[in-house]
């Protein structure tokens, strides 16, 4: 340990009770905000560079750069407040996911966010992660109606509060989703909630022709059956994709709405059954050119809550709906020509794909990204690499970068300078690097 | 003496002394001698210095707070609207942007030395695209206009404010509308997926693109409710919802405040999530039947407006527990409408609330708070003690799904005294509101009218946080100064020594 470490070290544990080595820096666990606001003052006043970990699964997404001091949100976890009655919730940061849906269930409730059980709450709300289900319910960002953070001098400060109805100020929480922990520590957010489903079903099809699957896609997003999500795959290029559409709601109205939904994707169900929950039952259905299936339990393709180690590349394409047929064709020519492999899904119906590439190798992958963008250029959008390998980041750094071209980029680092002047939050990553 | 300065459109001449008035008669000059200039921009016809004409302007839906603007503009594209503000920036001149005119809490108020920037010539619909659900549109449309033009298409603008015939989108984004749909189907800054504002320096920038992915920081969340200090919206992307297959309107009429509440509480711990939840207490009723004779329940103490929609196989079973809930709880009363038209005769009460108690009183103050949903009962208990020992009647409406409450403060303006009382009880209304740890505005927004109340609900770093974003925008502090915030923020330097060297790509490249 360096004299400036040892240095920091005391200073630090004279706020926490919980400081200790972490590689060639510190790492703090702060039992409460106010320790989490105490300990981010002493690091600002030592200058100490900081960044937040919650579950810890995501740690290497974007261009994070080496820093100081890790503040650890584990020892900041629990339920608040749940306010079954007013549909809210108020949770600490560190709380894993997992276990507020647990509490939330008892009354019947939930976030309804799908995001994988182990993060934190200010994980999933500092990366704006969410999954199939944001077409009907939207992304931590809708979801949340209070937020309360320390800044980078140590300042606790809230925004929103606890009703669902409310335009007082600026949103705060707005703008803390998805920052990734630039712009200050999250401490405590509050939600709003939704009665939990009494039943669901998927309904799934295949199809040969993009086109076939892209008319499905918009149909199914577009139909006043009221999908919650709807999600498409393609494992490799050229070959079969397949739609998903999930359906939440009254057990009756679930299975009429199954059946119509069946129609939609392809021909209608020659029999079509929803099991009750607890059993999973595939319908046969009439043999035409598009089979379309109902089940209550989910496929096996149907995406797991996101996520993506050090060594994978996983690329976020955003789009409009009505261009999802040229985007799907320009990956394809993009992988042909860059002799890549991507695999393809994403909740499609609310304009968004990933992008897996795994075995190809830097240069290839980085030739891939540059031209997508490229081909996606002229049309509403961006191809935004979530994380990447160093090799990987390498290549991109001449050719677009991670984030590609963002507009108002200058407001966002005018906004960063504001809240982080002397950029000790989350040093390397956007928009300090973009 | 702004106007004045103004309206004689004449460049101050060398060496001539300003005549008392200080900094808003010479800030009134310099935006005078801008006239020019903003004739060269937007052409003579759409620059207003005419002080009659001025005077058209000087307040919105809140007819309290009123100022004339120094000058007033009229520009027809974003090119103009970025080109004035820059012409305002370089000469240091404050400005505001103003919709429709409509907005209740003085957000659309001028500066008496500045420019007003009147968005209406902008009305245009750019792009309806029913496949991905968007359209995009100029500030100056009208909120029922996106829903007109979506309707072909199946699809509808969701959030809609009860001025939909007249409000604009734009101060839609300003104010972060709402309506009586929120609860179920949120407000304007869930279905405002793109923005192309320009910023208070005059550069043109867009903030989102419509897809709903956010790149980067979120400055779309961020602008959109901040009421028009951040910058002038110039087009917005909108998401269209595709319109319910079915729709119920249930009607239950109670003979307390409290059993209609029960009745909500109930709906929802059963798990259904209504598109709206409305109620009127017997003030508010007797008052919209004298006005358009909506013929509610004769006698009723409350009258809850139930809005299911969706799937017609889901509000089937809704609309059943609905119904048996209603009848639990007491109701002396229960209609069901599915027709349109039917539909609409029985809203047409609860629409014309605001309007209709107009004839109760020759005036009356408008409020706007928000409580937990189940703290209801006992703030409208506490309001109904407050006008008890008061004098001054209170009729109540109010989003009963989501606790924003719509007490209309009834006075008699001629009576000495009371428009003081009526202001004293509104201001403990808002007190009680924020005692419950609700908040001072639910869908208004705080403009000049409640700047007062924020430090109430938030502490003074609260306060200097949120100037953070407003002085990363604004820095100069010209756009829409003095509203929201009741201590402005100095913005200064941003402080700035580095550990080590910055990271490198300080420039990246920017869609403008």
């Amino acid at each position: 340990m360096t004299a400036d470490t040892a240095v920091a070290r005391k200073a630090l544990a004279a706020v926490c009770d919980d400081v200790r080595p972490a590689g060639p820096g510190l790492s703090v666990s702060p039992g409460s905000a106010e320790e989490a606001a105490a300990v981010i003052r002493v690091a600002a006043e030592l200058g100490l560079t900081m960044r937040p970990r919650g579950g810890g699964s995501r740690l290497w997404w974007g261009t994070p750069a080496d820093c100081d001091l890790v503040i650890d949100t584990g020892r900041m976890s629990g339920v608040v407040e749940h306010a079954a009655g007013d549909l809210v919730a108020r949770v600490r940061a560190g709380t894993r996911m997992g276990d507020v849906a647990a509490e939330l269930a008892k009354a019947g409730q939930e976030i309804a966010l799908d995001v994988p059980p182990d993060a934190t709450v200010g994980g999933v709300l500092a990366s704006g992660l969410a999954g199939p289900r944001r077409l009907r319910y939207g992304t931590p960002r809708d979801l949340l109606i209070g937020i309360t953070i320390v800044r980078a001098d140590g300042t606790v400060a809230k925004s929103g509060g606890k009703v669902v109805k409310n335009v007082a100020g600026y949103d705060l929480g707005k703008l803390f989703a998805g920052s990734a922990g630039t712009l200050g520590l999250i401490t405590e957010a509050t939600f709003r909630l939704h009665p939990l489903p009494a039943a669901r079903a998927f309904v799934t099809a295949e199809y040969t022709a993009a086109a076939a699957a892209c008319d499905a896609v918009a149909a199914a997003a577009n139909s006043p059956l009221t999908a919650s999500a709807v999600e498409l795959s393609r494992a490799q290029p050229g070959g079969l994709i397949r739609v998903g559409v999930l359906l939440e709601g009254s057990a009756d109205g679930v299975a009429a709405r199954a059946a119509r939904m069946s129609g939609l994707l392809g021909s209608p169900p020659a029999t079509a059954t929803v099991a009750a929950p607890a059993t999973s039952v595939a319908a046969s259905v009439a043999a035409t050119s598009v089979a379309a299936s109902v089940a209550a339990g989910r496929p096996a393709w149907w995406p797991a809550p996101l996520a993506a180690g050090p060594d994978q590349t996983l690329v976020r394409v955003s789009l409009w709906v009505s261009a999802l047929g040229r985007v799907l064709d320009a990956v394809e020519a993009a992988a042909r020509q860059a002799g890549v492999r991507p695999a393809v899904d994403g909740s499609a119906g609310a304009g968004l794909l990933y992008l897996r590439l795994a075995e190809d190798g830097p240069a290839a992958q980085a030739a891939f990204i540059a031209r997508l963008r490229e081909a996606v250029a002229g049309q509403r959008g961006a191809v935004t690499v979530l994380t990447a390998p160093h090799p990987v980041r390498a290549e991109l750094a001449g050719r677009g970068g991670m984030s590609g071209p963002v507009p108002g980029l200058a407001l966002m680092r005018s906004v960063k300078d504001r809240f982080d002047p002397r950029h000790l939050l989350a040093p390397g990553q956007f928009p300090d690097v973009a | 003496m702004a106007d004045t300065a103004a309206g004689t459109n004449s460049q101050p001449t060398p060496g001539a002394a300003v005549a008392g008035g200080g900094p808003a008669v010479a800030g009134g000059l310099r935006a005078g001698a801008l006239a020019g200039a903003l004739r060269g921009i937007c052409g003579p016809a759409d620059v207003i210095t005419d002080p009659l004409d001025l005077r058209t302007y000087e307040c919105d839906g809140l007819t309290s707070h009123r100022a004339v603007p120094a000058l007033v503009v009229l520009p027809e594209s974003a090119e103009e609207v970025a080109a004035v503000v820059r012409a305002c920036a370089d000469a240091g001149v404050p400005f505001v942007a103003r919709g429709s005119g409509t907005g209740l809490s003085g957000g659309a108020v001028p500066h008496p030395s500045g420019v007003l920037i009147v968005l209406t010539r902008m009305r245009r619909i750019l792009e309806v695209d029913p496949v991905a659900r968007r359209a995009v549109v100029e500030p100056g449309v009208t909120n029922l206009a996106v829903t007109q033009a979506a309707a072909p298409f199946g699809l509808f603008y969701a959030p809609d404010p009860s001025s939909q015939v007249v409000c604009s989108v734009g101060g839609n984004v300003a104010e972060n509308s709402g309506g009586a749909h929120c609860l179920k189907h949120g407000f304007t800054v869930h279905h405002v997926l793109g923005l192309e504002v320009v910023t208070p320096s005059g550069e043109l920038t867009w903030l989102g693109d419509g897809t709903g992915v956010t790149s980067g920081y979120d400055l779309l969340g961020a602008f959109t409710g901040s009421e028009g200090t951040l910058g002038i919206v110039t087009k917005v992307i909108v998401k269209l919802t595709p319109a319910p297959e079915a729709v119920h309107l249930i009607l239950a009429a109670y003979d307390s405040l409290e059993a209609g509440g029960r009745a909500v509480t109930d709906i929802i711990a059963a798990g259904i999530v209504p598109a709206a939840i409305e109620m009127m207490d017997a003030l508010s009723i007797e008052a919209a039947e004298a006005a358009v004779h909506c013929g509610y329940p004769a006698g009723a103490s409350a009258v809850l407006l139930v809005e299911l929609d969706g799937p017609a196989a889901e509000v089937s079973g809704e609309l059943a527990m609905v119904r048996e809930i209603c009848q639990r709880a007491g109701a002396r009363e229960i209609r069901a409408a599915d027709d349109p038209a039917e539909r609409a005769g029985i809203w047409a009460g609860r629409k014309s609330a605001f309007a209709a108690v107009g004839r109760l009183s020759p005036a009356y103050i408008v409020q706007d708070g928000v409580v937990p949903r189940t703290a209801l009962g006992d703030v409208l208990a506490r309001i109904a003690k407050l006008s008890a020992e008061s004098g001054i009647r209170v009729a109540n409406v109010f989003h009963a799904g989501d606790g924003n409450l719509h007490p209309l403060v009834l006075y008699n303006d001629a009576v000495p005294g009371e428009a003081e009382r009526a202001e004293e009880v509104s201001g403990a209304i808002l007190d009680t509101c924020i005692e419950y740890g609700g908040s001072i505005t639910g869908e208004h927004g705080v403009g000049v009218d409640k700047a007062r109340y924020m430090p109430k609900m938030f502490t003074a770093a609260d306060l200097d946080t949120m100037q953070l974003v407003r002085c990363a925008f604004d820095p100069a502090s010209l756009c829409n100064p003095g509203k929201v915030f009741p201590t402005p923020r100095l913005c200064g330097e941003v402080p700035g020594h580095h550990r080590g060297p910055r990271p490198a790509a300080a420039a990246g490249p920017e869609i403008l």
